[in-house]
């Protein structure tokens, strides 16, 4: 599917821009995308190695297990294929906690390490299994309650009440995730039944 | 509410640092094996980052959605839907820093207390970037058939941005 995705986007931009005449903007941007991508990488790689740093430490003090435990009862229902004390529920929670803060940066490496742990208790490695998926969808639902790099650019751009649009963004996102989380829990349903 | 963001990092670090050192961990080499797998995940998600990056930029700078979009315009006209609003809407499945320039762009130019721009606003906050998202943890454990989790993701998107329009109509 990525497949797919990475070939339209590359099938439509360059020969839009056939047609269009602005085929030299592509070409400076094919030149200035290694670049960008250093860069991009460079910006994450030492929040990644930190984070990881730091979230070891939690796993082996034991202590991933039982925030994991405490999260149980809520997870579980989301999760019903993952055993009860597997460290990625603990590491699901962190993420959703984190996005829930607006830290997206923080964000990532605990959906990684998520993502490595449901991976092992994966049986086809090849095959998004379905917790993963339920997490995904959890993820990009995006359930942010401060989203602050709005908040930020809102308040430079000289806004009289920037904070007015965390409630109407709350029940956007909130709509968000769970209209993703049924159709998940929907489609998980109908293939079980098959 | 911005204090709060502030508190959480720092008070998360001292944590974890404190329970594992109270747990008789040690905490320096813990953090140094945690380090140095991070270092690998990151060296696993590099190659997919630059061909995202790479795709998605040549697509942004063909303009084909102001040209999409163009075709459109009489029906979001019809429907009240600012014209300017529409890239942001399409674009902010597939690129986070994307939509966050074009919300820019809409602040400086109908200022972030116009209806656009608060539409902008809770936009910008109510999904994640799917698409990227779901190439990134993806690939840094090797999933290649990734079944319907795209469907699935980009259905929530839809669900956003849709009570996005409706609710930000509604309140202000």
């Amino acid at each position: 599917m990525v497949n797919y995705i990475w070939f339209f986007l590359i099938l439509i931009g360059i020969t839009f821009s056939f047609f269009t005449g602005n085929i030299d903007k592509i070409n400076d941007s094919i030149l200035t995308n290694g670049t960008e991508s250093l860069d991009l990488v460079l910006s994450i790689l030492p929040i990644i190695v930190l984070w990881t740093g730091i979230l070891r430490i939690a796993e082996d003090a034991g202590l991933l297990k039982k925030f994991a435990k405490a999260v149980e009862p809520l997870l579980s229902r989301l999760f019903p294929d993952v055993p009860k004390d597997n460290p990625a529920l603990g590491y699901i929670a962190s993420n959703v906690a984190a996005n829930m803060m607006g830290l997206g940066s923080a964000a990532t490496p605990f959906g990684l390490k998520a993502m490595k742990e449901l991976q092992k208790i994966n049986d086809k490695k090849d095959t998004a299994s379905v917790p993963m998926i339920t997490f995904l969808v959890l993820n990009t639902g995006g359930v942010t309650i401060v989203p602050t790099t709005v908040l930020a650019l809102r308040l430079a751009q000289g806004s009289m009440n920037p904070s007015e649009i965390i409630v109407p963004g709350i029940i956007a996102t909130f709509c968000s995730s769970v209209g993703g989380l049924l159709l998940d829990y929907y489609i998980r349903k109908k293939r079980r039944k098959r | 509410m911005n204090t709060l963001s502030k508190i959480v990092i720092p008070l998360f670090v001292i944590i974890i640092v404190f329970y594992g050192f109270k747990k008789k961990i040690n905490v320096y080499d813990s953090f140094l094996e945690g380090a140095k797998e991070g270092l690998i995940i990151t060296f696993n998600i590099f190659p997919s980052i630059i061909a995202m990056v790479f795709a998605i930029n040549i697509f942004l700078d063909s303009h084909f959605v102001t040209f999409f979009l163009g075709i459109f315009k009489d029906f979001f006209t019809f429907i009240h839907i600012p014209l300017d609003i529409m890239p942001m809407a399409m674009l902010r499945p597939i690129s986070g820093t994307a939509t966050l320039a074009i919300m820019n762009d809409i602040f400086i130019t109908h200022g972030p207390d116009s209806y656009i721009g608060r539409l902008a606003s809770v936009l910008q906050g109510c999904t994640d970037t799917t698409i990227y998202v779901l190439a990134l943890y993806f690939s840094s454990i090797g999933i290649k058939k990734i079944r319907y989790s795209l469907g699935v993701g980009l259905f929530a998107d839809l669900v956003g941005i849709t009570v996005a329009f409706l609710i930000t109509g509604l309140m202000f």
